[in-house]
């Protein structure tokens, strides 16, 4: 299989560089440039690895662990647990709540409701679409002004101070230390604020001179009708840089899902495509762009580490430790790799439709998972050179790890794990504790859609309510100048057939325990019924449940944040996470946290019939 | 001091009905404040002879907090004192949001004060009661009664029937009561036994029927109130009869609001739709 060859640019038209970075072509005229070849371990036997790549189903779903017998209840008892945990709740709430809660079934995902409103009262670990358009898609690249228009405190607390980290390159500014707001006060809500806003953007163009702004609006500024769009595009006709803004008031859908989508679609619309790459840097046909990847805690420090061994080029990633010319360049990419599918599936498709670049859905969290998404990629380009230096590195990376690996494994092995987060997070990281043989006894996410639990397959079955459609839908066509399509038709069922379907995603229940337990946006109340009836080993969540979690005996481990630890991706990643779940679900300090007024009161209420 | 506020449809005759009913007032000796709460900021201009008075918004704008009473407040017609609160452009930013800062800045400054010795304070709103801060004289009690003009229109009775919803809803958090319905008569076949039956529907009365007097735009386009233009015509008799039944008006209720049906049902009874 090969890539198709580039069509000459159009005679009427100015060729782009871009036009002519076809893999196909590049790989034949230029020699690859690669960093130092890989060595294999002692003993290795390529052909055999070769061999066994080559015969695996990579899209089949991982076999779930089966459920431990401490974790393991009959129906009735499942029924009964599923009771406890709503029957606090009014009624009608109850029945809500209830859709939101599934035993799974991993040959047969039952219909969960996802993507729905939270009952007020509720204690939800969710944000705002604010949160989800500046916070998580957006904020991480270094060099755009990311500037708040609204009140102080929305910046503020959504500042990347230590979430997000990047190594900008040479050349690049690295604005996340900096904390842009127009500092909305009463005399905007009243009168309006773009004018201040416009000031903001010259103010910051002043100062900084970046290669672009971005708008993110606030609560208020839909409120008052500020138009960021119409003040964005007169600042960029003015300073003759990219000026964009984003739509994404915080009330906007049900959770910071809405805001991943509006963060998408302004990406997409105001910065992927807009620029063309250095032609002499580009070396491989090998050009994968990553998306869905914040480089938290330094993800994607090893992630770009490993693929570079194996000889793949990061183009771009979205967003974490990337830069404004990566993503502008990001159509030449000749596949894209999806890590969050959730805040980032928008922008695969709309790449493959505009642009003809085929996505697959990837997994770096977990020594196997990792093997197995470099793998994808490796089938995917279905070059016999790349595809040995993937196994030779895989070999190599595991061999580096395993023996420490085995050691915590032994520790941990049959302990139990939930995982509450996210909105891709909670089933990426059980490839982690599946390495240590610890099984996820119950897991959700906080902000996903049916088809993260139940695998893109519904996507046609999901009811579109009010919420989502606050969220405009853009329409995209095949791009007139950069189209190019990558794989033809018949070559992606090729590669399906073969065990590499494209544009796929089976979702978290498929890799699931039979009868473990689903639950959508968990409350605490939930939380807490659920930590006491099956006693997990460890639960990972985010800062607002910690405490909840540590009060009950219990290890918490965020991965919003990874409690400023990481990375934990990768093979260096992976081990580093087991050493850290070694440490948090062998620790005795936790049987120590039972406070010395649980058993006999300290102290109690007047005794009034003496 | 008895805090008023003026409410009814766009165009009904809030201003004009407010001006003349404080100039009124203010001749029974009487000392009014009236605030202007439109971002026109022209619901003072009968009282002040047409000056165009800063706004408390544009003075708050221009001056930072440091502001002196003075600087926003202007003595009208026959000692009345009157602020206008102003507000954006149309389409842009919270006007009823500008209202509450408003209304709390007076406060700071000192309007409401003992030492200012007012009798009467008028609030004259915008049209509907349309989103929360349009309701902010209402609640937290900076005003107490409010009294509502209305026509035999359709459409006012409408409106007027709806802002009884909203002073019913804030009744109990500021103690806001319905004084009564003026009706500002606009012609309407039996429009006095209309607005009263209304009235008494909602609980409350028609305090005054002020009739329909080309005097009143003739007094406007001198930027005039009636009783300052001509202080005998009929007209200015109406408004001090007006003034006097407010004054020595003693029934606050909380409104009952009708149904939309049972409204139409009114209508149909007075032949208005028939």
């Amino acid at each position: 299989m090969t890539l198709e060859p580039v069509p000459a640019p159009p005679p009427d038209v100015d060729g782009p560089p871009g036009g002519s970075t076809a893999a196909g072509s590049v790989a034949a005229g230029l020699a690859v440039e690669r960093v130092a070849e890989p060595a294999a371990p002692e003993g290795f036997d390529l052909e055999a690895a070769l061999a066994a790549a080559a015969a695996s189903d990579l899209s089949a779903p991982a076999e779930p662990l089966p459920l431990p017998a401490s974790a393991r209840r009959d129906g009735p008892a499942l029924n009964g647990l599923i009771d406890r945990m709503v029957e606090v709740y009014p009624p009608k709430v109850a029945r809500k709540r209830r859709r939101q809660l599934r035993v799974n079934d991993p040959e047969s995902p039952p219909e969960i409701a996802a993507n729905t409103r939270t009952v007020p009262g509720i204690i939800t670990q969710r944000g705002c679409c604010y949160a989800g358009c500046k916070g998580v898609v957006l904020g991480p690249i270094p060099d755009i002004v990311h500037i708040v228009h609204g009140p102080i405190g929305c910046s503020y607390y959504s500042w990347m101070t230590r979430r997000n980290q990047v190594r900008p390159g040479p050349g690049v500014a690295n604005y996340l230390p900096y904390c842009f707001s127009t500092d909305m006060t009463e005399d905007e809500i009243i009168f309006g604020g773009e004018k201040k806003l416009a000031e903001a953007i010259r103010e910051a163009h002043e100062l900084l001179h970046p290669r672009a702004i971005a708008v993110f609006s606030t609560c208020p500024v839909g409120l008052i009708g500020d138009d960021v769009h119409a003040v964005a595009r007169k600042m960029r006709k003015e300073l003759g840089i990219n000026v964009f803004g984003f739509s994404c008031e915080g009330y906007k859908g049900v959770s910071q899902s809405a805001g991943h989508h509006i963060a998408n679609n302004g990406l997409f619309q105001h910065v992927v495509g807009t620029e063309e790459p250095d032609l002499p840097a580009v070396t491989t046909p090998f050009r994968i762009n990553v998306l869905g990847e914040y480089n938290i805690g330094g993800d994607a420090f090893e992630i770009e580490r490993v693929l570079t061994r194996c000889g793949i080029e990061v183009v771009a990633t979205f967003s974490g430790n990337t830069n404004y010319t990566e993503i502008a360049t990001s159509h030449t990419a000749n596949l894209n790799v999806v890590m969050c599918h959730r805040s980032i599936n928008y922008l695969a498709e709309m790449m493959e439709t505009s642009y003809g670049i085929p996505w697959i859905k990837v997994n770096f969290l977990g020594a196997g998972s990792m093997a197995k998404s470099l793998r994808k990629i490796a089938r995917y380009f279905g070059d016999a050179d790349l595809t040995a230096r993937v196994e030779v590195v895989i070999a190599d990376e595991l061999s580096q790890i395993s023996a420490e690996k085995d050691e915590i494994r032994a520790r941990c092995e049959g302990k139990t794990a939930m995982l509450y987060v996210g909105g891709s997070r909670a089933h990426h990281y059980q490839e982690l504790f599946r390495d240590l043989g610890m099984p996820t006894i119950s897991a959700g996410y906080e902000f996903a859609h049916r088809d993260d639990y139940e695998g893109r397959e519904v996507l046609g079955d999901i009811r579109i309510d009010a919420d989502s459609r606050n969220i405009e839908e853009i329409e995209v066509h095949p791009d007139p100048l950069n189209y190019r399509r990558r794989r033809s038709g018949a070559e992606l069922a090729e590669l399906a057939e073969g065990g590499l379907r494209t544009k796929d995603y089976d979702g978290m229940m498929r890799e699931m325990p039979a009868e473990s337990l689903i639950v959508d946006d968990i409350s605490h109340r939930e939380l807490e019924v659920l930590i006491e009836e099956l006693r997990p080993d460890v639960v990972c969540s985010g800062i607002k449940d910690r405490y909840v979690i540590e009060k009950m005996g219990v290890p918490s481990k965020q991965l919003h944040n990874y409690d400023y630890g990481g990375p934990y991706a990768g093979f260096r990643g992976a081990i580093t996470f087991y050493r850290e779940i070694d440490r948090l679900v062998n620790a005795e300090v936790w049987r120590f946290v039972k406070p010395p007024w649980d058993g006999e009161p300290l102290a109690s209420a007047l005794d009034t019939t003496a | 001091m008895r805090k008023v506020a003026i409410y009814g449809k766009g165009g009904i005759g809030k201003s004009t009905t407010t001006q003349n009913t404080v100039a009124g007032l203010s001749e029974m000796g009487k000392r009014v404040m009236v605030v202007g709460c439109d971002p026109k900021a022209d619901s003072t201009r009968l009282l002040l002879g047409g000056l165009a008075q800063r706004s408390v918004l544009d003075t708050l704008r221009s001056e930072g907090e440091d502001i002196e009473l003075a600087d926003v407040r202007s003595p009208g017609f026959s000692n009345t004192l009157c602020v206008e609160s102003g507000g954006p452009e149309p389409g842009v930013g919270c006007a009823g949001r500008g209202i509450i800062t408003s209304i709390n800045l007076l406060e700071q400054l000192g309007a409401y004060d003992a030492s200012e010795s007012l009798d009467y304070v008028f609030y004259d709103v915008l049209g509907d009661v349309v989103c929360g801060g349009f309701a902010m004289p209402i609640r937290e009690g900076k005003a107490k009664e409010v009294y509502i003009v209305a026509s035999g229109e359709m459409m006012a009775m409408y409106a007027a029937n709806n802002i009884c919803k909203g002073v019913r809803k804030f009744a109990d958090a500021g103690g806001v009561r319905l004084g009564g319905i003026i009706c500002n008569s606009r012609n309407v076949d039996n429009e006095h036994g209309l607005i009263d039956h209304f009235a008494r529907k909602l609980g409350t009365q028609m305090i005054y029927f002020v009739p329909r007097d080309n005097d009143v735009q003739r007094a406007e386009i001198k930027r005039k109130t009636v009783i300052d233009w001509a202080p005998d015509c009929p007209q200015a008799d109406h408004y001090r009869n007006l003034a006097k039944a407010i004054d020595g008006n003693d029934m606050f209720v909380i409104p009952q609001p009708m149904h939309t049906d049972e409204l139409e049902g009114l209508l149909l009874e007075h032949g208005v739709l028939g």
